[in-house]
């Protein structure tokens, strides 16, 4: 008997076999009329396995597929027809296209997606994964779930888990306690697109609904928190721009006591002085592009601090002690400066490359951060640190703030003082410089590029308190994140308004800026 | 100084009506003649030297370096712009009879409070003298109240015409943007584009700028203008005399903007248009230079440096576009490190020299603006 029912069975199975081969064709759908029809097709031949059905699929994405009378499908190509089974080149009889519309371009792409998320490449399987998580197709579930099974990337693997969740709770016939998991999944990837899958579920079991609006909740908080640290990158962005046009200013004007209107002229020179030595480099040495500048900072602090020392002694040295006039004839300065550089380069824009290393972004979690803009950061922190260890350990710095303090005792003490006030002021403009070769990288440069900044710089010196560093790098940092925060509130101009007023009303307030100078050198 | 403010004024009313005469009164082939743009170009240098002689009555007496006195020109000027524009009516490009054509533009459906009573002459006039004189009230009670002096001044009154300039520049405001006010008709029912009417404008700019100096005059000649000098020089002293330098610097500071807001209120239809380039914080700093260059608290220099560094202007801009800014520049340069006292000094200095002026005269002539720490 049981040898009976064995040998019935091996029947069974061998009467089957011929009939597995000869499984409904997967391709015979196409020539269906209906767009059902030819969306089920899609979903068969997709999940036949069958291995031109990636060429197939795309082909009709394409509109590019086309059935024949007795059933033949084929591929347009760019010079004639192939056999969409075989894949070789044939010539159809009349072929007729396959026709699309929207339910039937959906299918196509969750159908790609489900055949791509076994592709070799992570790329391919990441992106797959991210199209099913936007289909939510519930005909992806099997696939995913083999594809998960057998996937070895951890991230591409976090993508297809989270994909499957959106699909699961799109299936019609999951369990509650499978879908309250998927909300999990979807939670813990807190960004918008999970933030409007968990949003739109449509009608779930009341337990289920209810994890997802809390999980909505969070996300947005989470959300929130992002946006709140993007905002702050971007303030800190505009801060660390400030700061760097204002950090020469801090000097000159802060340390020195001396109203360079032409300060802004001096960010120009550096902005300038990039331009020319990308340019001999691509002339000259186009390999060095990259480097191009790294090797102007230096360059530029020494064009703007030899500017700067020639103003010095022939100019602001007959004008001490005359603040007003010092204000007026570096203004004319200033003009000069300008229409000088209109003269030699032109009144229009120049071009100033960003070299590789420098451009691009990257995404930290969901903050996202230019990598110009990040350098830029860097670079004005390290020029602030460099300022202030100059002014502290250096004997240039030293007698900088003896001169500074106290200009009879220190000449009394040996002390060149008028050598020093041309050293402090070409430092100044030093600064100036190489804050102009960042400033080339995120603003046009023009002659007027410094006159842009020369308002701002001023009151980030003077909000920060005359004659402190430290108080220009806090006052440069809040400036730029308030403005920042206000934009998204009352946009780019108004928030610049509002800025402009709250300072004008603190300096009433405070007219000596935050952190004042105390002590008896202020006074004297 | 009585001599010069009295030479000045009979060599303004005399030579504004000389202008006039030539253009009304000869034909157009005639030698002597003076063509309308002339006209017009005169009236705006003697609005420029309104808007001098305001920053100078500040500067060179009270020690007050406004950069930001182009913001008090430009408000005058907007007020005067509003009742232009409402007196073009239904003559506008689209026709609407109570909306100007920016407004229609922008799809506006009506007309925004702030506008409202702009199509009365009194009313409008009024604004150009009051809105200068609030916004200066303000901001120098607030200033001086809290003794911020000196560059900070200076700097902060630039912020205020920065953040002027940006504001007007926006649509939103109701003020046309970055196109500004302009494609006046008429103003007190007499058309801009007749030549009668730019003659009539040249002459009553020049007697309200006659008017102003005489003003000026009177009042840095007084007890109250000595008390001025007092703060200028010295102001801590001044103030431990028993004086309160706060209200003194702003009333002359409000006074000065009411001036300069005249200014713009007869600079709008005089050149026609009205935008927020009058608030950028250069024009404001050129303005100070022509006091400089005519000489600083000499009141009558200031007239005479805005009408030469101005006519200079127009001569260069055409002739030599390029120059003009190295020109400008080296002015600035210039007046600064060498001629202190400006055109008048060298006057004065001529005048002095037979005498045997002292070295007091001569100081008298280059106010001494000395930082008291520095």
């Amino acid at each position: 008997m049981r040898i009976l029912r064995s040998l019935l069975l091996l029947a069974a199975l061998l009467a089957a076999l011929p009939v597995r081969a000869q499984a409904p064709d997967p391709f015979a759908g196409f020539a269906a009329t209906g767009f059902d029809g030819i969306r089920r097709a899609i979903e068969d031949l997709a999940g036949s396995g069958n291995k031109q059905a990636e060429a197939t699929i795309a082909a009709l994405q394409a509109g590019r597929l086309a059935t024949t009378a007795d059933g033949g499908v084929f591929i347009k190509t760019d010079d004639g027809w192939r056999d969409a089974r075989t894949g070789a080149a044939a010539t159809p009889d009349n072929p007729r296209p396959v026709r699309l519309n929207n339910a039937v371009r959906a299918a196509a792409a969750a159908a790609m997606g489900n055949l791509t998320l076994f592709s070799a490449d992570a790329g391919t399987r990441l992106r797959a994964a991210e199209a099913v998580l936007k289909s939510r197709d519930p005909a992806a579930l099997p696939a995913l779930t083999r594809a998960i099974a057998q996937e070895k990337d951890s991230s591409v693997r976090a993508a297809m888990d989270q994909a499957r969740a959106a699909a699961v709770l799109a299936a019609p016939d999951t369990s509650e306690a499978e879908r309250i998991v998927a909300v999990g999944i979807l939670r813990g990837r807190g960004d918008l697109d999970a933030r409007s899958i968990l949003a739109s579920l449509g009608t779930q079991p009341p337990a289920v609904a209810e994890a997802a609006a809390t999980a909505v909740t969070a996300i947005d908080r989470q959300q929130q928190l992002w946006a709140l640290g993007q905002g702050v990158f971007y303030g800190l962005s505009l801060g660390s721009v400030l700061l760097l046009a204002a950090a020469g200013l801090a000097i000159t004007f802060g340390v020195m006591g001396v109203i360079n209107m032409a300060h802004g002229e001096m960010v120009m020179l550096g902005a300038y002085t990039t331009f020319v030595v990308q340019e001999v480099i691509r002339a000259h040495a186009p390999g060095l592009f990259g480097a191009s500048l790294i090797i102007a900072v230096p360059l530029a602090f020494l064009v703007s601090g030899l500017v700067g020392i020639a103003i010095e002694r022939g100019m602001i040295r007959f004008l001490y002690g005359r603040p007003l006039e010092t204000l007026l004839a570096t203004w004319g300065l200033s003009l000069v400066l300008q229409q000088g550089v209109r003269t030699i380069f032109g009144p229009t824009n120049r071009e100033v490359g960003t070299p590789a290393w420098m451009s691009g972004a990257v995404q930290w979690g969901g903050l996202t951060i230019t990598i110009n803009r990040l350098v830029i950061i860097v670079f004005a922190a390290l020029v602030i640190l460099a300022l202030m260890a100059a002014l502290r350990f250096t004997s240039l710095g030293l007698q900088m703030r003896a001169v500074t303090q106290n200009r009879r005792m220190a000449a009394a003490m040996g002390i060149r003082t008028p050598w020093i006030d041309a050293m402090t002021f070409g430092l100044g403009s030093g600064v100036a410089g190489m804050a102009g070769v960042a400033l080339s990288q995120i603003d046009n440069v023009s002659p007027n590029l410094g006159q842009g900044y020369i308002i701002d710089s001023f009151l980030v010196v003077v909000f920060g308190g005359v004659g402190n560093l430290w108080g220009t790098v806090v006052s440069a940092l809040t400036l730029g994140i308030v403005n920042k925060f206000l934009e998204p509130l009352a946009g780019a101009v108004l928030g610049k308004i509002v800025v402009l007023v709250l300072l004008i009303l603190f300096i009433q307030r405070k007219p000596r800026g935050m952190f004042p100078l105390k002590g008896r050198a202020v006074e004297a | 100084m009585r001599h010069a403010t009295l030479i000045c004024v009979v060599c303004l009313l005399g030579l504004t009506a000389l202008l006039a005469c030539l253009n009304l009164f000869t034909p157009a082939s005639s030698p002597v003649h003076v063509p309308i743009y002339i006209v017009s170009l005169a009236g705006k240098y003697l609005c420029f030297a309104i808007l001098a002689l305001s920053v100078d009555l500040i500067w060179g007496f009270a020690g007050i370096l406004s950069l930001g006195h182009a913001a008090f020109f430009g408000l005058g000027g907007y007020a005067m712009g509003m009742y232009l524009m409402r007196q073009i009516g239904p003559r506008g490009m689209y026709g609407n009879p109570i909306l100007p054509d920016f407004m229609v533009f922008l799809n506006w459906k009506e007309l925004p409070w702030y506008w409202h009573g702009f199509d009365n002459p009194v009313f409008a006039v009024v604004m150009a003298l009051a809105v200068p004189g609030v916004l200066a009230l303000v901001f120098g009670w607030l200033a001086f109240r809290s003794r911020v002096s000196g560059v900070y001044l200076s700097i902060m009154t630039q912020a205020l015409t920065y953040a002027l300039a940006l504001a007007f520049n926006r649509n939103d405001m109701g003020f046309g943007g970055y196109n500004g006010l302009t494609d006046f008709k008429e103003m007190f029912g007499f058309p801009l584009q007749a030549d009668a009417t730019r003659v009539g404008l040249l002459l009553a700019t020049a007697i309200i700028l006659a008017l102003q100096l005489l003003v000026a005059r009177y009042v840095v000649a007084s007890r109250f203008g000595k008390v001025l000098i007092a703060v200028r020089d010295t102001e801590s002293r001044t103030r431990f005399l028993g004086y309160r330098p706060e209200y003194y610097k702003l009333f002359v500071f409000v006074l000065s903007a009411i001036m300069a807001g005249i200014g713009g209120a007869l600079y709008v239809p005089q050149v026609g248009i009205i935008n927020p380039s009058e608030f950028a914080p250069a024009n404001s700093i050129e303005a100070v230079i022509w006091v400089a260059v005519g000489g600083r608290g000499t009141l009558v220099g200031a007239i005479l440096g805005a009408v030469l560094v101005n006519a200079g202007k127009t001569y260069f801009t055409s002739a030599l576009p390029e120059l003009w800014l190295f020109a400008l520049g080296l002015l600035f340069i210039l007046v600064t490190l060498l001629l202190p006292a400006g055109i008048m000094g060298l006057f004065r200095r001529r005048a002095a020299a037979p005498a045997e002026a002292d070295e007091a005269g001569a100081d008298e002539a280059a106010p001494q603006l000395t930082k008291q720490d520095a």
